[in-house]
């Protein structure tokens, strides 16, 4: 979606693997920075707003008698690019199942930055998806439960990411594995046709990337800003399920070892060997999908909701959309590749809404029947369905799929205290921008006295906040 | 326009039929007929400036996160963490880049200012070419800019022309940045300086020039005995909108490189705080300081340069 979610992957949201996609939506640089420095303007302006705001919202009569349920209910979305089009499909469908319901949308560009400030209101609509910025503790002021946990999971996946005190409160719109995506005619020129299973056999790969084609082995999209966050969907793959809690629990996480080290030393290493474009300021998401999808880039560290989009765009190059890969990361556990899975967006019903059973048909049927995370190359956010074809490679490799756990009661939200105080955004851009700044030799430092410095500021956090 | 198009003669005749309660409705309405008209601008200067400017200095003494319905006090705890942390106010060496560079668009605005007052071949062509960039959106100058200024962009071809064939990293160069950046606003935000500047000069009475014609004066005598002392206040002004302006730059650097690579700006980091660490509570007290800063700025330069009528006499 854009970059801008993205972008600006605003807030101290829960990390969670979804941030991604709202990046991957089309929503465009242009109308994310303006609705940002709107949004500057809006914090004051909303809180004026919200002084004046009464209870509007739908109108209904909910459960009829006959127990067919009845009303009209409106949805937020972010995929403002298939808003009329294929949503408007997914209406008619459902109208099939449930005649009496009316479904209107309301598309919304920023929806992250609007749909924060707008749950200050009582006006957010009946159907939403959980903005990352609220915290779990938060879920119940906002959202009504849609069962237990443990009656969800019966149906559904990636419950527990939007879990609080035993209850669920959203349903994942599709689900997402992470790695890298990579071009695999770029790296065959290489002579390299399977996914190296350690960092330094990946950073030879991309060094014969280098030699041997005219590819740029790996592009950051510094400038976005959103695509480096993508870094951070990879914790579990070394740290495995727990990493989450072990993170929150860590007094250093950069230090050697330890899975933040791993990741952001492998990024590190591949600016400062100059494996990654030569002037990351100057980067741009859209075109970047191109230079990938036509080879003049090799590989990029991005969820596989990407992989569709790059097919899109190999295919307009003129190249192969087969030529577009899903690959795990380089780091093995035991000798088996692993990649994390999580849910996305989750939709959930509005505490406030007046036609709850209508909106939680929706929810359901959105997650079940409606196909959009077929269409859109995810996993299904339902039980017991297959991997989809995006994920082809991952088969033959036999990648262990890991899904983390979440924080325990008491504690869901410890880790995004810890980081906000930190003021080292893990979902964010700018503590990885600096990383590669100071690799590529434009900031001071060298990559040892970056990481004590983050572990410095990790600790007096995390003394602060649990003391 | 009911009143203008209805017959005259009625008017009148309505007028002497009821002449004393008429003119006590007419002294309430002429009375009132400014506020009236006020109105809708008040309303909009209250609800979009002043309420939200309230609720920040009540958000900057709480620990809010933005979205929470309960807005913890903590007193002056976010202003003790803003004085205590200097890497917050390090960022102000960024703003002098933008100073040096209001301070060169100054210049260059007045002086293009002055030429186009004159008699010049072209002036009106010149005068849109000058003032264009400031009517185009930010947003779009920043996306320009950037591939303006990327390698082999519009920049690295031009000067290619001229035989330059190893350009630096106009954005990537961490000595370069700020400066490509405040040369982006200073050609963003010199045909508003511009524009002040002429209209000031235009109203300085013909008389003035022809006289001075007669004495023989020069150009420069003339700008320097006519126009400078004619349009002091407007310059005044435009120091005051410079100077609070380098302090609070936001758009071109957050849309270009998004404070990466050194080009982090005071209002950026505000942006980041409240919406990245999801710390409102604490980005409010910062936009609380900046909006204090620029004021005692203006005081002190208030005070040093006095606010006088301009005086030709």
């Amino acid at each position: 979606m854009k970059w801008l979610a993205s972008a600006h992957a605003v807030g101290g949201q829960e990390p969670r693997v979804d941030d991604d996609k709202v990046n991957d939506d089309e929503s465009e640089k242009i109308e994310m920075a303006k609705t940002h420095i709107l949004r500057v303007v809006g914090i004051g302006a909303a809180a004026a707003l919200v002084l004046g705001a009464c209870s509007g919202g739908s109108t209904g009569t909910g459960e009829s008698d006959d127990g067919s349920i009845s009303g009209s209910i409106t949805v937020l979305t972010n995929r403002t690019d298939i808003v009329d089009s294929v949503f408007e499909d997914y209406a008619e469908r459902f109208r099939e199942v449930h005649p009496d319901v009316e479904v209107a949308f309301e598309p919304v560009t920023d929806y992250e930055g609007d749909v924060s400030i707008r749950l200050n209101t009582r006006d957010y609509g009946d159907v939403l998806l959980i903005p990352n910025t609220i915290t779990k503790d938060q879920l119940p002021t906002f959202f009504e439960p849609l069962g237990t946990v443990e009656e969800l999971e019966k149906t559904y996946r990636f419950v527990q990411e939007q879990a609080f005190g035993g209850d669920g409160y959203g349903i994942a719109i599709t689900g997402n594995a992470q790695g890298l995506v990579v071009n695999t005619a770029v790296w065959e020129a290489a002579g390299i046709s399977e996914p190296p299973a350690t960092p330094e056999d990946f950073l030879d790969a991309l060094e014969a990337i280098e030699q041997e084609t005219d590819a740029i082995p790996y592009y950051t999209n510094y400038a976005d800003g959103w695509p480096l966050s993508q870094w951070q969907g990879n914790r579990g793959t070394i740290a495995g399920t727990e990493t989450e809690n072990l993170l929150a629990a860590s007094e250093a996480p950069w230090t050697p070892g330890e899975e933040m080290h791993e990741l952001d030393s492998l990024l590190y290493e591949i600016v400062s060997r100059g494996l990654a474009e030569p002037d990351p300021t100057t980067t741009n998401w859209e075109e970047s999908k191109n230079l990938l999808g036509s080879g003049q880039v090799a590989t990029m560290v991005l969820g596989s909701w990407a992989v569709t989009q790059m097919r899109d765009a190999a295919e307009a190059a003129g190249g192969s959309p087969e030529d577009i890969a899903y690959w795990p990361l380089p780091f093995q556990t035991d000798g088996t590749f692993r990649s994390v899975v999580g849910g996305d967006y989750k939709n959930a019903v509005s505490i406030h809404s007046e036609n709850k059973p209508a909106a939680r048909a929706w929810v359901e049927w959105f997650a079940t029947e409606s196909g959009y995370a077929e269409s859109e190359g995810g996993l299904s956010p339902t039980v017991g369905s297959e991997l989809p074809d995006t994920l082809a490679a991952f088969e033959p490799l036999g990648v262990e799929l890991v899904e983390i756990t979440p924080a325990p009661e008491g504690e869901e939200g410890l880790l995004s205290d810890i980081y906000n105080t930190a003021e080292i955004d893990l979902w964010g851009n700018v503590y990885r921008q600096r990383l590669i700044d100071i690799a590529r030799g434009a900031a001071d430092g060298d990559m040892d006295t970056y990481f004590d410095e983050l572990n410095d500021r990790w600790g007096a956090a995390r003394a602060g906040v649990t003391g | 326009m009911v009143t203008v198009t209805s017959p005259a003669p009625q008017q009148g005749a309505v007028a002497a039929a009821a002449p004393v309660p008429r003119r006590g409705a007419h002294r309430w309405v002429s009375r009132f007929t400014p506020w009236l008209f006020l109105v809708v601008p008040l309303a909009f200067l209250v609800v979009f400036t002043y309420v939200p400017v309230v609720n920040m200095f009540w958000y900057s003494f709480t620990s809010w996160d933005g979205i929470d319905p309960v807005k913890e006090p903590v007193g002056w705890r976010n202003y003790v963490e803003i004085f205590t942390r200097p890497e917050i106010f390090r960022v102000f060496l960024v703003s002098l880049y933008y100073l040096v560079g209001a301070a060169l668009q100054l210049v260059l605005a007045l002086y293009f200012a002055t030429l186009l007052s004159f008699n010049t071949r072209f002036r009106n062509f010149f005068k849109g070419i000058i003032f264009f960039p400031y009517l185009i959106n930010g947003v779009a100058i920043g996306l320009v800019f950037l591939y303006f200024f990327r390698p082999g962009g519009t920049l690295d071809a031009t000067l290619a022309a001229f035989g330059v064939t190893e350009p630096p990293m106009w954005l990537g160069d961490p000595s370069l940045v700020n400066v490509s950046l405040a040369a982006t606003s200073v050609w963003r935000y010199m045909g508003l300086n511009f524009v002040l500047f002429l209209g000031a000069i235009q109203s300085i009475p013909n008389e003035l020039y022809e006289a001075a014609d007669l004495d023989g004066a020069s150009s420069w005598q003339k700008f320097r005995y006519i126009i400078a002392p004619g349009i002091k206040q407007i310059i005044g002004l435009s120091v005051i909108l410079a100077i609070s302006g380098a302090l609070s730059v936001f758009e071109i650097p957050f849309i270009m490189t998004g404070g990466a690579n050194g080009s982090m700006t005071f209002v950026i980091q505000t942006v980041n705080t409240a919406f990245t660490f999801s710390r409102v509570g604490l980005a409010s007290a910062m936009a609380v300081v900046l909006l204090v800063i620029v004021l005692v700025i203006t005081w002190v330069q208030r005070r040093i340069v006095p606010d006088e009528r301009g005086d030709l006499s």
